[in-house]
């Protein structure tokens, strides 16, 4: 645990070079550290998504968090969240290159390792999928409770033109998946989809599912929050880095 | 939820924001995970005065049974208040 650690507001170069808003936080005086991209929420670049990049920087990652709406700001970032939403949510094209942007960034820093990984939640896990099967330099992706990573075509728009499970065969870095079974979105059986497609293209996988648990249940100020199975997802989350972005080192 | 299905309908109308009343032109409703109500879903309606950027939102979340309550009481409101003052439209 680092229990020093500095967290700033800072700007990232996202898609086309935008200057974009981001959070981020890492540890105190530690160097040789690996990097994780958060990926926020629909709500959006919300409290608790900075909360959870501060959590990454206390067990020794270097975090930050781009917000994916800022161009539809200045404002509070609930106002803004509203905006891109009723705007059709931002494309995914646009938060691909924000997100190469955050990597950019981590890998940047003179107290960086090189490793990078990626974490989401809920339309950020969606985004953490796309990301994984299509951006260069992710060494480790954390998928939670992604939903519409299986769309059926209706729902595919110009925003969001691919469902993210067409792309499973790029997929170029070991995905960790954690999941509520009693989320509808994704649900059990679209778990069960995207897990048996990533077994026939023999990647890189490990998914954890949770009883007693539904959507977005890591989230501390949202009532679907469940405290025992959240602790666990966590520790499985911190293990999947250790193993795949070396972990940091020791404190 | 997690989508972006929105029914939009432009208003006339003012809303009390902070710490000004504003001119609302939008109103955005939806079905989807609430911000502030410690609820998974809510109903949403943001009244929105589009051409004066992303702060000019009065946004409402209300569980689905007090949205169905709300509907029933505004059909109320109007019928009886279009009966009292027959002509009032707008």
């Amino acid at each position: 645990m680092y229990e020093g650690q500095i967290a700033e507001t800072a700007t990232v170069l996202g898609n086309n070079g935008d200057p974009i808003e981001a959070y981020a936080a890492r540890p105190l005086g530690a160097v040789g550290i690996p990097g994780v991209v958060v990926l926020h929420h629909m709500p959006g670049w919300d409290e608790w998504s900075k909360e959870v990049t501060r959590k990454l920087a206390h067990h020794g990652y270097a975090a930050v968090c781009p917000h994916l709406f800022s161009r539809h700001g200045p404002g509070r970032p609930d106002d803004v969240a509203a905006a891109a939403r009723a705007a059709g949510g931002v494309p995914d094209a646009q938060v691909m290159g924000d997100v190469a942007g955050a990597i950019r960034y981590l890998r940047q820093q003179p107290y960086a390792s090189g490793k990078v990984g990626i974490i989401g939640f809920c339309s950020g896990g969606r985004q953490v999928y796309l990301a994984a099967c299509s951006v260069p330099g992710i060494d480790a992706a954390v998928d939670c409770w992604g939903g519409r990573v299986v769309a059926p075509p209706e729902s595919l728009s110009e925003r969001q033109p691919r469902a993210p499970f067409d792309l499973t065969a790029d997929l170029a870095c070991p995905l960790l998946g954690i999941f509520g079974n009693e989320d509808a979105n994704p649900d059990p059986e679209q778990v069960n989809t995207i897990e048996a497609e990533l077994k026939r293209l023999g990647k890189t996988y490990e998914f954890h599912r949770y009883d007693g648990a539904g959507h977005g249940f890591f989230a501390t100020d949202r009532p679907n929050y469940r405290p025992q199975q959240a602790s666990d997802g966590w520790g499985k989350v911190l293990d999947f880095y250790a193993r795949y972005l070396g972990g940091p080192p020791a404190a | 939820m997690c989508t972006f299905v929105t029914e939009k309908i432009a208003v006339e109308g003012h809303g009390k924001g902070f710490p000004e009343w504003i001119a609302l032109t939008t109103a955005n409703v939806y079905f989807d995970h609430p911000t502030s109500l410690p609820l998974e879903h809510s109903l949403i309606v943001d009244f929105l005065d589009e051409s004066a950027g992303a702060s000019a939102r009065v946004a409402v979340e209300l569980s689905p049974q007090s949205a169905r309550a709300l509907v029933e009481a505004i059909e109320t409101a109007l019928a009886r208040g279009e009966a009292e003052h027959p002509g009032s439209t707008g």
